[in-house]
């Protein structure tokens, strides 16, 4: 099953079982969605349920806070994480926060949809990654999704759920064949070790899921260990006993992440393993993200601003030379 | 001009200006703190606007104690919310500016300018596709409508035929700032009369708000779309307490001192003989006992728990598995 397809199946079903389930979003409707996740949809549940908004993030999330006040269980889209910085004080302001100054009192069962990272050759203001700052946020919950069978049952969730989700995708990942599972019970809050391993364990998300595990072959046969790498899925809450359970087995752990390393998402992570399980390292742990640079347009630079399969061997492999792995 | 109409008026906006005044001693006194905005000399708008108004949904600014009693919100549990106490309306994690209650249809206090506007439109298209044509009610100052927001749910609400009524109280100062340094015109409807019927009324005269916002709820549950009211008046105090007002001058706060809409109110109705002279004293002494009884109860009441700090950042079931 493709990516986006899955993606599709958990809006459709969900849709399909509630009738206050509706999105909004530019282009999701007549278009079919800039990434054809809504494609069908319209011409399904009709413009009622399935809303094309004008290019305005501030009221598309806004918008999607009063339906949700009303009564509904509205999926915003943006159109990328970069336009939603438009929405923030939506997003901060209200959705985050309306439960708590009214002391339990108002429910905002909203999913915000937003693809982003970088894909290719799309620039400064199409390229970033904002998952350090919305999971930074008190009163969010914040969802990566890095595979179908995780973005069908998590977003489905997500919908469901009543509180706010910034649901998080990858550009690169839509038109991606996956492998596909229907999981009862599906807890979407759960890191999900994706390689079993007994010397090093990789934490990551997204997009740099599939190059880690490219990269996983190369480091296993450099250094002669065995590699266990985990896809974080839920960055707030953050699943830190699955973390935990790694570590204190591996003794050693690197995260990888597309986000600049300054304040990036995986700073909290190492923070959290440095004051919960600083005794349990043999080493210290190693950030590889992406560099302190607006992401360039260049495809030579571009690939230079984000980590890369060979970036991650290469610097796994002198950070365990240097540490004595 | 209708005799027991006039009375609730009177009632409504007596009992939020001394709300407002007991607030401000209390304040100064020590027991409300943070940003208190009070609506003293905008007792029209709140009152009338809720007596119109009196079905759907309310979506409002941070000026909103006197919103939320014509609302129907006891005083005694906004007095509560603004000592910060657990009887409070949002349990004394809100304060002054954050007043909601849903099953007043009541989703106030918002203290991001125009932030409310979106969130209301919002809620408006959800009506609208359930049926429910009582709509939206949103409120908002002058200041308000030099933002994006304000622009953008004109615009959406304008394109998809929302029932909401958009109500401006204009008071002409966004905290020190004249709203005409930063708009071209001061008459503010001017904004939003290619985008629906808009106009312009005095905010200081209750009857006038009141007829206005009916004629407004009619055009909306007509499904005719939305409907723009920009309402003069003047808050005789700062902005908030942290504000002395005094970039403004006397002669224009006498001016409108003289359009005081209580003692207006008042006046007409003894001179047209429609309300018995006895009425108003029973009302004030009334009035009293009721503020008094706020105060008492808010100062009576207890501070949250301090395991209050971690309720109600989720949702039970997510409170479950968030650290």
């Amino acid at each position: 099953m493709l990516y986006r397809e899955a993606l599709n199946r958990a809006i459709d079903e969900s849709m399909a079982a509630d009738k206050s389930v509706v999105i909004l979003g530019e282009d999701v409707g007549r278009y079919g969605g800039s990434y054809r996740v809504s494609e069908g949809l319209f011409a399904k549940y009709g413009p009622k349920r399935v809303i094309d908004t004008p290019i305005a993030e501030l009221s598309i999330v806004g918008n999607a806070i009063g339906m949700a006040i009303a009564g509904l269980r509205p999926i915003a889209e943006i159109m990328t994480v970069n336009f939603s910085l438009l929405a923030m004080d939506q997003i901060v302001n209200h959705a985050a926060k309306f439960r708590y100054m009214s002391g339990g009192k108002m429910t905002i069962p909203l999913t915000i949809r937003m693809p982003g990272g970088v894909s290719r050759q799309l620039a400064a203001q199409h390229s970033e990654s904002y998952e350090t700052i919305y999971s930074a946020v008190p009163g969010l919950i914040v969802l990566a999704a890095s595979n179908a069978t995780y973005a069908y049952h998590a977003l489905k969730a997500a919908i469901f759920l009543n509180d706010p989700v910034i649901f998080l995708e990858h550009e690169l990942l839509y038109p991606m064949e996956m492998d596909f599972k229907e999981i009862e019970n599906f807890d979407p809050f759960k890191a999900q070790v994706i390689k079993e391993g007994e010397n090093l364990t990789i934490l990551t998300y997204l997009k740099m899921r599939y190059d880690v595990l490219q990269a996983v072959p190369q480091i296993e046969k450099e250094l002669g260990i065995s590699v266990e790498v985990i896809d974080l899925n839920s960055l707030r809450p953050l699943d830190m006993k699955t973390i935990s359970d790694s570590i204190k087995k591996t003794k050693r752990v690197v995260l990888v992440e597309e986000d600049h390393k300054t304040g990036g998402y995986g700073a909290e992570v190492i923070a959290r393993i440095s004051e919960q399980l600083f005794y349990e390292l043999d080493a210290p742990p190693l950030r590889i993200a992406g560099e302190d640079v607006p992401i360039p347009y260049n495809r030579k630079l571009e690939l230079a601003s984000i980590p890369t399969p060979d970036k991650i061997v290469t610097q796994i492999v002198q950070w365990s030379q240097a540490n004595g792995l | 001009m209708n005799s027991a109409r006039v009375k609730t008026f009177y009632y409504l906006m007596k009992l939020g200006r001394e709300f407002e005044l007991a607030a401000k001693e209390q304040y100064m006194q020590g027991n409300i703190a943070g940003f208190l905005h009070l609506d003293i000399g905008q007792e029209a708008c709140s009152v009338g606007t809720m007596q119109a108004f009196d079905k759907g949904d309310v979506f409002t600014h941070y000026r909103e104690h006197v919103l939320a009693i014509a609302r129907g919100m006891d005083p005694k549990l906004i007095m509560a919310e603004l000592f910060g106490k657990v009887t409070g309306v949002s349990k004394g994690k809100g304060g002054s500016m954050h007043l909601f209650e849903p099953k007043l249809d009541f989703y106030g206090g918002d203290a991001i300018v125009a932030a409310h506007l979106p969130i209301a439109t919002g809620c408006a298209y959800a009506r609208k596709i359930e049926g429910e044509m009582a709509g939206v009610f949103a409120i908002f100052g002058d200041g308000a409508t030099n933002a994006g927001a304000f622009f953008e749910s004109l615009n959406i609400a304008a394109a998809w035929k929302l029932p909401i009524i958009f109500f401006c109280e204009n008071n002409y100062y966004a905290i020190g700032t004249r709203i005409g340094w930063v708009s071209p015109f001061e008459e503010l409807y001017h904004k939003a009369r290619h985008y629906m019927p808009s106009t312009r009324i005095n905010g200081m005269d209750v009857c006038e708000v009141y007829e206005a916002v009916m004629k407004a709820k009619e055009h909306i549950e007509e499904g005719l779309g939305p409907y723009f009211i920009e309402a003069e008046t003047y808050r005789y105090e700062g902005h908030s307490m942290s504000d002395n007002g005094k970039y403004r001058s006397e002669e224009e706060m006498e001016i409108f001192k003289s359009r005081d809409p209580i003692e207006n109110l008042k006046k007409e109705a003894l001179k047209l003989g429609i309300v018995e002279p006895e009425y108003f004293e029973e009302t004030n002494k009334k009035v009293a006992k009721e503020i008094q009884e706020a105060i008492e109860f808010a100062a009576n009441s207890p501070e949250p728990d301090l395991s209050e700090l971690y309720e109600d950042v989720y949702c039970k079931e997510c409170t479950n598995v968030i650290p």
